[in-house]
């Protein structure tokens, strides 16, 4: 091994926190041990319940596909969500974003059929980014220059999008055949044959997994790796000490915001060309993108805000939604429980984060007591010239 | 088609319902004034309103008692509370997403009962209009306000308790002094924590009662996830009535009116779509966050985590 690789290795090593693997780990056994005190609460073995839920989730090749296929969606917007708690601004816009993303690439392959496949995939995945840039920038737009809370806009973006995903579908966008007979169910035509994203082996997985796979170490370099980055952690960590440093804290919000939206909305895209091929809901956000715009967050959460984390989490819960399926044939207990363990772990995992301060804060204390007392004339402090953007 | 809408008959239906649908608005959004007016944003109402919904229901449902059904709301929405006040105030835990998880454990938790212990589509006989005499024989008025049924004039009541609790009592002096500033609070002998945990709790308990006026007083039924968005529609109302209860008042009579607008459209099948109708409040919320935000000033500690001796 040479010398370089052992420094980079060590330097790795050392910024690696066990607590960052541990903590939600843990939260995921307390989650689980509530929902197995639940499960014998409802009379059913948790043991069985667990082994069925397993099994559904990894049983066989098509289990493990479908995993990947739940979880695909979940690492897009949760990748968003990364960059945005990254920047500090909450999004809770997700499933508008998917659902505004999914609407404007459907339009695409619906209006444009005479296009060769390998030109409308690409162009309905950028259709669907920008879709759920829109849908996220102007949350931003109003959070940076109107000092309206993100979370708030964001809540009420969700329900707009509702409305003109429920317009759209029962009206201009509706599939002709469903105009014609009584029950109307909003859905949208099929999109060509050529338009559906590739299938990578007999089963439903499609390319979407890929995508979202590549796109998740994309944006850990964006975050980590380039300037753009740099500004929207730096402003997400400390705004009044980066808008002295010279960033464009406004920019950076609505960037961060924007980027958030646009992969919540290539997520929504993504279940229309390689799932469904055609838009379908029952009326509600949830009919449409499953709760991925809620779920994504969970899974941002799990992977500590991390891309690259993001992705063994979405297919924790990706494994969870499928096997859910089986546990509730198994065992009859309604597939909703998979819910409640999200909800317990989101409430673990940031409730947990009050350990870690203590841990830092308890690290401070020990720093002041080894080191000497401050210099009573301290030599004045050099001001760092302004830097401009 | 659209000339029935002019009627006076549908005009009185109209109000009336609108009147009736501010209530779950109403108990929610005064409960999340209390507790963001002392520093704390809860986001998990939605969740509360669900399990208050579901919990009200049940026990009416077996004992063929609504204030029972009531009770059970009361108790349910007490236990979540405390449960969304140890997480932020005692595990400081970040607000707004611990409020998404407190949604999520309502959500899967009432659907998971429902269909575990109910399982059909049932439903109850909830609390019937209450006329009250005199009044209900006005014209018109009596009409809309006064032959409501008790949840709806409960709902109405708790506005002006709420104005006077926050803004003439020494426990509504305690409740903006925690939301302004904790530090200067405390030095002051006020007990940051204990103040914030009685207003979250105070919003748990409101929370749920709003669920349970939807499945016990307006619709009758339970439904997975029947509040559909209402919850958070609640938070934001508080934001749109500025931290006053009368504001929010006139936030939540905007968006039942509306609805009720709309589901008069619908009964008589007048051919507007009526996702726009639905769509305007909260296009209009958004607007009036905008205008409102440059003149009205949050709660200074509001989200903020407090700390002793920092």
């Amino acid at each position: 091994m040479n010398s370089t690789l052992t420094t980079r290795l060590r330097s790795w090593f050392s910024r690696f926190d066990m607590y960052t693997v541990a903590l939600p780990l843990l939260a995921t056994l307390a989650a689980l041990l509530i929902g197995a005190v639940m499960l014998l609460l409802l009379g059913a073995d948790p043991i069985v319940a667990y082994q069925a839920l397993w099994e559904g989730a990894f049983g066989n090749s098509n289990a493990v596909a479908e995993t990947i296929v739940k979880a695909t969606p979940l690492l897009l917007v949760g990748i968003g969500i990364t960059i945005a708690f990254r920047g500090n601004v909450i999004n809770i816009g997700g499933e508008g974003q998917m659902i505004v993303g999914a609407l404007l690439a459907t339009w695409l392959g619906l209006t444009y059929t005479d296009w060769p496949g390998w030109v409308m995939i690409p162009a309905a995945m950028v259709m669907g980014f920008a879709g759920g840039a829109i849908w996220g920038g102007v949350p931003g737009i109003l959070k940076a220059y109107f000092n309206v809370n993100e979370i708030l806009s964001t809540i009420m973006m969700n329900a707009i999008a509702v409305q003109l995903m429920n317009f759209l579908l029962r009206g201009p966008m509706i599939d002709p055949a469903q105009a014609e007979v009584a029950s109307q169910i909003p859905q949208t035509a099929r999109l060509e044959d050529l338009y559906h994203l590739p299938r990578l082996v007999p089963t439903r997985l499609h390319m979407g997994a890929a995508i979202a796979i590549a796109l998740a170490i994309l944006v850990y370099i964006l975050l980590w790796r380039t300037t753009l980055g740099y500004r929207i952690r730096a402003v997400g960590q400390n705004p009044d000490a980066s808008k002295y440093a010279g960033i464009n804290v406004k920019r950076s919000i609505v960037i961060s915001l924007l980027l958030s939206g646009a992969f919540a909305g290539l997520a929504g895209a993504i279940q229309v060309y390689g799932l469904n091929y055609r838009m379908i809901t029952d009326g509600s956000a949830s009919g449409f993108t499953g709760s991925a715009g809620f779920n994504g967050i969970v899974a941002a959460l799990f992977g500590q805000l991390h891309p690259i984390g993001t992705i063994p989490a979405s297919f924790l819960f990706g494994a969870m939604l499928v096997g859910a399926n089986k546990l509730q044939r198994v065992v009859q207990v309604p597939s909703a429980l998979i819910t409640v363990l999200n909800g317990l772990v989101v409430i673990f995992v940031v409730s947990s984060e009050i350990i870690r301060r203590r841990r830092q804060r308890t690290a401070e204390i020990a720093r002041i007591v080894e080191e000497k007392p401050p210099d009573p004339d301290p030599p004045e402090a050099e001001i760092e010239p302004e830097v401009s953007t | 088609m659209i000339a029935d809408l002019f009627t006076a008959q549908v005009i009185i239906g109209i109000l009336a319902s609108g009147i009736r649908l501010a209530t779950p608005y109403l108990y929610a959004s005064i409960g999340e004034t209390f507790g963001q007016r002392s520093g704390v944003l809860n986001l998990g109402v939605e969740g509360q309103m669900l399990l208050g919904a579901f919990g009200a229901f049940f026990v009416t449902l077996t004992t063929g008692n609504l204030w029972l059904g009531l009770l059970a709301a009361v108790i349910i929405g007490l236990v979540m509370g405390l449960l969304m006040a140890f997480i932020s105030v005692t595990l400081q835990a970040q607000q707004g997403i611990s409020g998404i998880g407190v949604y999520l454990f309502g959500l899967g938790l009432s659907d998971l009962l429902f269909q575990k212990l109910v399982g059909t589509v049932e439903t109850v006989s909830g609390f019937r209009p209450v006329h009250i005499p005199f009044l209900s024989d006005i014209p018109v008025l009596g009409e809309i306000f006064f032959s409501q049924n008790l949840m709806v004039y409960g709902a109405f009541a708790l506005v002006p308790i709420a104005w006077f609790v926050l803004n003439k009592t020494t426990l509504g002096l305690k409740i903006r002094a925690v939301g302004e500033n904790p530090q200067a609070a405390d030095s002051l002998g006020v007990s940051v924590n204990r103040v914030r945990y009685f207003t979250v709790t105070l919003g748990g308990i409101l929370a749920s009662i709003a669920g349970a006026s939807l499945s016990i007083a307006l619709l009758n039924v339970f439904q997975q996830n029947m509040t559909s968005g209402l919850g958070f529609i609640a938070v934001a109302l508080v934001y749109f009535g500025a931290w006053r209860p009368l504001g929010v008042l006139a936030g939540a009579l905007l968006f039942s009116l509306v609805n009720a607008l709309q589901l008069w459209i619908q009964v008589l099948s007048i051919p507007i779509p009526p996702d726009f109708a639905v769509m305007m409040p909260y296009v209009l919320t958004i607007v009036a966050l905008v205008l409102t935000v440059s003149r009205v000033r949050p709660p200074s500690a509001l989200t903020k985590v407090y700390e002793r001796g920092e």
